[in-house]
């Protein structure tokens, strides 16, 4: 019989207030191991919010986010970093550290949490950007690359310490066409050859449709659909089918 | 008015309290890192810290120190000659400067300087979501930005002073060797007469208390940057306007508590 892989993630009743605006109002939601969950919503509707939660850098009003069993939320400084070295994070503007080459940049991590001496951060590096396919940026500034040069160097960064789960914040958004596609492939690779778990927060459909095993949306706080891809393209959730046929009629006029 | 004056003195209380709360907090990750028996900071880190910081600032505090030693060695020499003990003036000048010039203007030079550098870049890095990036790698944000930046002003505070004390001094000597007929021998050995280990000790420890806040506010300013470009450019204002006041309200207090304590 096939068993369920092991459940990496869950949260539960997330709640998250600012001032009196809720964002995020009771999320239940659970990854498994080596799926690609792509949470999808409107714009400013919390899916950012929620990964920031996962990473432990905002604090949730209520509920739990487990990652293995350790509820990120309660977690004490110390274990919260520890916690923090099996999860890498994409951002939605790279974050690359600006005044670090790319090479010092997928080092940082190598460098500050591992005990690998410099021969081997070295070698991490040159496969860690062969990966992403950068192989001649290494000695570069993020400043002298593109916006998809920066998100594959940022990826390159959150996969150096060889994490179990990478979260995705918009890996597309403000990408033309190809290099959205090649984040789109790396995201597929990374599950389908080296069995990486990825949460993927989007609201472009093109992205999400390519790489998710399973979908959620994120609507007034609170997941109001969860399924295969397949299940929301069948969704009766209004807000889905609008969603998804606004979607639709740009694919059509784009052909 | 009252309100305005409670809620100033609210505000001050309240900014006090986080930047009291950010050195606990950068001295509490390094604690864990050093329960992980890892270094809590590298050592190029500092040593670049320390070179900007240092030797970077040698010039401009070598420079402005000699100038005021000068000129306060020249007014005074003018007063004190009409009253015909113009000999004072060594001592006024090495005890001013060793208990009070020296620190202060090292402290302005160094909040200037390098208070509104710390504030920009780690404003920067804020506002560019570098230092969530370095948070979320589980590096520890404090400890890898803030500590190789604080430990750096906190120990070279009062070399520079030193550097500020011995510039003044000779910048005194040198105008009243020129002007005001005293040799440099006399100057010396007056110098030595007048000046006594509790004005070394007192000017050194406002030193390292002026380059403590001086990083712990700068750095503060820079973290909690709020709006880009534009935080960016209210956070270092704001930063160079707190160090440079806080360094002189501090400087007034520690001569009281001196005075008082120490006479």
């Amino acid at each position: 019989m096939k068993t369920l892989p092991d459940t990496l993630v869950k949260l539960l009743g997330l709640k998250l207030q600012f001032a009196d605006k809720v964002i995020l109002d009771g999320v239940d939601l659970s990854v498994q191991k080596e799926e690609t969950l792509v949470i999808m919503g409107m714009s400013g509707g919390g899916k950012s919010t929620l990964i920031s939660i996962l990473m432990g850098l905002l604090k949730a009003n209520a509920g739990s986010a487990c990652f293995k069993d350790q509820d990120i939320t309660r977690l004490s400084r110390p274990k919260l970093n520890e916690v923090r070295t099996h999860i890498g994070m994409v951002y939605q503007n790279a974050a690359l550290i600006s005044s670090m080459t790319v090479r010092e940049n997928i080092g940082l991590p190598l460098q500050e949490l591992s005990d690998k001496n410099e021969k081997e951060i070295g070698a991490i590096i040159d496969q860690k950007l062969e990966l992403v396919d950068l192989k001649d940026a290494g000695d570069k500034l993020p400043s002298e690359l593109s916006g998809g040069m920066q998100k594959r160097v940022g990826l390159a960064r959150a996969l150096a310490l060889e994490p179990e789960l990478v979260l995705f914040d918009e890996p597309s958004a403000g990408l033309d066409p190809i290099n959205s596609r090649l984040i789109d492939d790396l995201i597929i690779q990374l599950r389908e050859k080296h069995k990486v778990t990825s949460i993927v927060v989007t609201h472009e459909m093109d992205s999400a449709f390519a790489v998710a095993t399973r979908m959620a949306f994120l609507h007034e706080g609170k997941i109001i659909l969860e399924g295969t891809p397949d299940e929301f393209r069948h969704s009766d959730q209004p807000i889905v089918r609008e969603f998804l046929s606004t979607y639709s009629a740009h694919e059509k006029a784009t052909g | 008015m009252i309100a305005k004056l409670g809620g100033f003195t609210i505000f001050l209380l309240q900014e006090l309290s986080s930047v009291v709360g950010m050195v606990t907090e950068t001295v509490s990750e390094i604690a864990d890192r050093l329960k992980t028996r890892r270094s809590p900071l590298r050592l190029e880190h500092l040593f670049y810290q320390c070179d900007r910081v240092g030797v970077g600032s040698v010039p401009m505090v070598l420079l402005i120190s000699v100038f005021i030693g000068l000129t306060m060695a020249l007014l005074t020499g003018y007063q004190l000659q009409r009253f015909g003990i113009v000999t004072l003036v060594p001592a006024i000048v090495s005890v001013s400067f060793t208990r009070e010039m020296g620190p202060l203007f090292t402290g302005i030079v160094l909040a200037s300087r390098i208070g509104a550098a710390y504030t920009a870049e780690l404003g920067a890095m804020t506002a560019g979501g570098e230092v969530d990036a370095i948070e979320g790698m589980g590096i520890g944000a404090l400890r890898y930005l803030v500590t190789p930046r604080f430990l750096a002003i906190f120990c070279l505070t009062p070399c520079l002073t030193v550097i500020s004390i011995i510039s003044g001094i000779v910048g005194g000597a040198f105008i009243s060797s020129l002007l005001l007929q005293i040799s440099y021998g006399f100057f010396y050995d007056q110098v030595m007469t007048g000046l006594l280990v509790k004005d070394v000790v007192a000017g050194i420890v406002k030193s390292f208390l002026f380059g403590a806040i001086i990083g712990g506010i700068a750095c503060y300013k820079g973290l909690s940057v709020r709006g880009g470009a534009v935080g960016v450019g209210i956070a270092t204002t704001s930063s160079v306007v707190t160090t440079i006041s806080t360094v002189i309200a501090c400087d007034s207090l520690c001569n009281i508590f001196i005075v008082t304590f120490f006479p």
